[in-house]
């Protein structure tokens, strides 16, 4: 019995790592950036589509694959944001929620055009199936393992660009007072865009991690952009630790939930949600 | 119309500024050397912030010529007028809260021409910030912040300066003492173009002035050459 509940949390946390994955780009766009974007779940899925014909067509590797993803993905966050979305910023929010929402439709339907419903996933090859034993009847995945590591790391190296370079002191003073940025000479425009790039790099390693992990079909995004909204709220608005915190919180009661009944899964972790934002509407670890 | 000698640092010539179709500067003329100290006096509303917004490149239409060191500068973006050796310190300071005092110092360095004036010329000029330049610039006291913001853009290393209000909201002595600093900056060579509603203190520091009255130069000298009365005549326009 203790087993079990031990494999169920381990799993948990596991997938904490995943959905801190989700959360991540939305931390830097809707906590940092104030932009808040309704197509992060659906860009997720379009670069875990394009990763998929990759290795489907060209038989690349998908940690190869990935990475090839990578710099496409900060030029196509880059252009987005200068060509289209710097056009919303710092209009009415609800500018920016329809300019995404339109995205998330266009996205979605050029999917289920482009592929058809049916839901797709990339196979991991032995990393998938591979699993670490802890003794004592627990064990656990090793690409669960990988991902949970992959989300720290991202957090990490993140938190250090954000706080410790110079092209981080600049978003986040453009975060904090766009016009002064703009008064002083800095091009607002530019960090913009640099930092969109950033935020499509983390979604191109989101979508590495998820394309392997779990199935994903043209109208999967809104579900990831749920997970990724509630991870960041729980953890706090713009704290990216925090991202993680909220994102093994969820994790954690889904397994819980899981454990107890199975339908009561994702419900489970809904609820923690509705109960952390009622007692802490601030987040774990608020950042303003 | 006035004419600017060839040699001024900053020359600004029947240039006019607008807010939609309302004409906000009106055919000014106003010139800055090296090492001048510049004055412009005005009541709220005369459009002095509005003729600093256009020097840096911040203002929507501009009409006439802005040249910098012989360049012209209108339309250029404020990055390059930045890089090239103009900088702002904003009416109201407008730091940036949530960064340390040394990365919003650091700012002014990543935007300028990376010249002589570094951090240690800073602490020198502001030894309390060098004790609290790992604190938030939001939790300094208002005093603290102004500094902030003139070594912010001492350390963009400007030739030209401008410096909008910077007596505005702080205490007499801290005013004073910022306006200490001002002439150690002159006797670098930079060019200060100083933007006040504070008349005396203004004219105290200027070598030469401009009142702007409703969007025209309504009167311009040596501040040794009018007299009081004169001036409050064209700042009210009486």
């Amino acid at each position: 019995m203790i087993a079990v509940w031990a494999n169920q949390l381990l799993q948990g946390v596991m997938l904490g790592g995943l959905y801190t994955l989700f959360a991540i780009g939305l931390s830097l766009s809707a906590g940092v950036m104030r932009f808040v974007n309704i197509a992060h779940g659906d860009f997720i899925v379009l670069t875990c589509y394009a990763l998929l014909l990759l290795s489907t067509l060209l038989g690349v590797n998908p940690v190869v694959a990935t990475l090839i993803v990578l710099p496409i993905a900060f030029l196509f966050g880059f252009v987005l944001q200068r060509f289209l979305l710097q056009r919303v910023v710092g209009e009415n929010v609800l500018l920016v929620i329809l300019v995404t929402f339109a995205l998330s439709i266009i996205i979605e339907n050029g999917l289920l055009e482009g592929f058809g419903a049916d839901p797709q996933k990339i196979s991991g090859g032995w990393m998938e199936t591979a699993t670490v034993a802890l003794g004592d009847g627990i064990n656990v995945g090793l690409f669960q393992v990988v991902t949970f590591v992959g989300a720290v790391a991202l957090v990490a190296v993140l938190d250090l660009l954000l706080y410790r370079t110079g092209i981080g002191a600049k978003i986040r003073a453009v975060s904090d007072d766009v016009a002064a940025a703009n008064l002083i000479g800095l091009s607002s425009v530019r960090i913009y865009a640099v930092a969109m790039g950033i935020t499509f790099v983390t979604i191109g390693i989101a979508a590495g991690f998820v394309s392997i992990w779990t199935n994903f079909d043209p109208a999967s995004g809104p579900t990831r952009l749920l997970v990724a909204f509630e991870v960041i709220v729980m953890g706090g608005l713009g704290s990216l630790w925090g991202s993680l915190a909220g994102g093994i919180v969820l994790g954690l009661a889904q397994a819980v939930g899981g454990q107890f009944d199975i339908a009561w899964q994702i419900m489970a972790g809904h609820i923690v949600f509705l109960i952390v934002l009622a007692l802490r509407p601030q987040g774990l670890f608020p950042k303003y | 119309m006035a004419t600017t000698a060839p040699t001024a640092l900053l020359a600004v010539e029947d240039v006019s500024v607008f807010y939609e179709k309302f004409r906000a500067i009106n055919h000014v003329n106003i010139a800055v050397g090296a090492g001048e100290i510049v004055s412009i006096i005005g009541a709220n509303g005369a459009g002095k912030s509005t003729l600093l917004k256009a020097i840096i490149g911040q203002a929507d239409r501009v009409e006439g010529k802005i040249s910098f060191a012989g360049d012209p500068i209108i339309g250029r973006s404020t990055e390059a007028i930045v890089a090239s050796g103009i900088m702002l310190v904003p009416e109201g300071r407008r730091l940036f809260p949530s960064l340390t005092v040394e990365e919003n110092l650091g700012l002014g360095w990543e935007v300028g021409r990376k010249g002589e004036i570094r951090f240690d010329d800073i602490w020198r000029l502001f030894p309390v910030l060098k004790d609290r330049r790992r604190q938030k610039a939001g939790s300094l006291s208002g005093g603290q912040q102004q500094m902030v913001a003139l070594g912010r853009a001492l350390l963009a290393n400007p030739r030209l300066l401008l410096c909008d209000e910077i007596s505005l909201g702080l205490a007499p002595l801290v005013v004073n003492e910022l306006y200490t600093l001002i002439p150690q900056i002159k006797a670098r060579g930079i060019g200060i173009l100083i933007v006040e509603q504070d008349i005396e203190r203004s004219l105290a520091a200027a070598d030469h002035f401009y009142c702007l009255l409703e969007g025209k130069v309504s009167l311009t000298g040596r501040p040794g050459d009018v007299s009081r009365d004169l001036v409050m005549k064209h700042y009210f326009g009486l």
